[in-house]
């Protein structure tokens, strides 16, 4: 990194950090990688405050609607076949990505972006829905931590689909040159890690609120 | 060439026989929570049981197959990490639940329904 005299680099010598096979530290693209890899396990821990609250509220009706008389197990069902499948057509865009093959990545990007946006899309419909029917956060304490929680992680889908467009934009323009490369695999370990809080939600919220 | 530098931890390279693989097991796990809590077919408790597994195990496929992480020497930073990370989601998940799910029992109790003898300014809020 820096060429000055003394650097952090001497302080704190790669050996330190990579004791056993040391060129792991070598290979900046690892080091990018375990940067997002951090923020994703704080992201991790905002999910986990907010389902900490879901859970303790998950009683609290205050006379207002259950889950069990809100929540419809099909269109979930659709909403995470959706995720779940976008999951897979990332999977497949980064590996077309690896064989340098420019269409192969934006088309599966486009079927990736078209899944989200049916997720957000559905799930919008459903929180209109709620609100429409007197089931808004302001309901219950029940009613706001799950839009808390559920709408959180809706906007993380959000902010996925938007950079989602900017990849495809960058793969068109810039082709597939190593910092595209990078970025894309950046992209994938965000999309899969929203998939995995989604089984949380689906899991903690809709299964066990309908039992 | 492009992809030569990328052999490093984070997001390693996944096969195409490591997603579909994924993608099943995710499949039919995600159809057997769903399943079991839509027909009723076990008691409430089993179910209840059954699909925080399920989701457990489904959480580890999509590590293991979407995120690429395994035992290797060079994810050994994101395995660390990403262990670190459990053990503060059960403490903030499992604190919360044990204390506030403790609380209630021992404030409202017996008395649940009677939530208007408490009658202070704040009462909407005492429904907790």
């Amino acid at each position: 990194m820096s060429t000055s005299t003394t650097t952090i680099d001497d302080l704190f010598p790669d050996e330190l950090f990579s004791p056993a096979d040391g060129h792991g530290d070598h290979d900046p693209e690892a080091n990018v990688a375990f940067g997002f890899w951090a923020y994703l396990m704080s992201d991790c821990l905002l999910f986990a405050t907010l389902f900490a609250t879901f859970v303790v509220f998950s009683g609290s009706f205050a006379g207002g609607p259950t889950g069990r008389q809100l929540f419809d197990l099909g269109g979930t069902l659709k909403e995470t076949m959706l995720l779940l499948t976008s999951s897979i057509t990332c999977g497949f865009a980064i590996l077309g990505m690896q064989r340098q093959a420019r269409r192969h990545v934006m088309g599966w990007l486009a079927v990736t972006f078209l899944l989200g946006l049916g997720f957000v899309a559905m799930e919008v419909s459903e929180f209109a829905h709620m609100v429409a029917i007197g089931a808004g956060p302001d309901r219950s304490a029940f009613l706001s931590g799950f839009f808390t929680l559920v709408a959180t992680h809706g906007l993380h889908v959000m902010a996925g689909l938007v950079w989602m467009l900017v990849m495809m934009g960058q793969v068109s323009f810039k082709g597939l040159s190593e910092p595209v490369c990078s970025r894309l695999r950046r992209f994938s370990m965000f999309w899969h890690f929203l998939d995995i809080v989604w089984i949380g939600v689906f899991t903690v919220v809709y299964l066990k609120g309908s039992l | 060439m492009a992809h030569a530098t990328s052999h490093g931890s984070g997001a390693s390279h996944g096969t195409l026989r490591s997603y579909l693989t994924g993608f099943v097991l995710a499949v039919l796990l995600t159809g057997l929570a769903f399943g079991l809590v839509m027909s009723h077919a076990l008691p409430t408790s089993t179910t209840f049981t059954i699909i925080f597994v399920a989701a457990a195990v489904q959480m580890l496929v999509h590590l293991r197959s979407f995120l690429h992480l395994d035992a290797s020497s060079a994810q050994r930073w994101n395995l660390a990490a990403l262990a670190f990370t459990v053990v503060i989601i059960v403490l903030v998940i499992g604190g919360s639940v044990w204390i506030m799910f403790n609380l209630r029992g021992r404030t409202m109790g017996e008395t649940r329904p009677a939530a208007t003898q408490i009658t202070t300014s704040t009462a909407p809020a005492a429904h907790f």
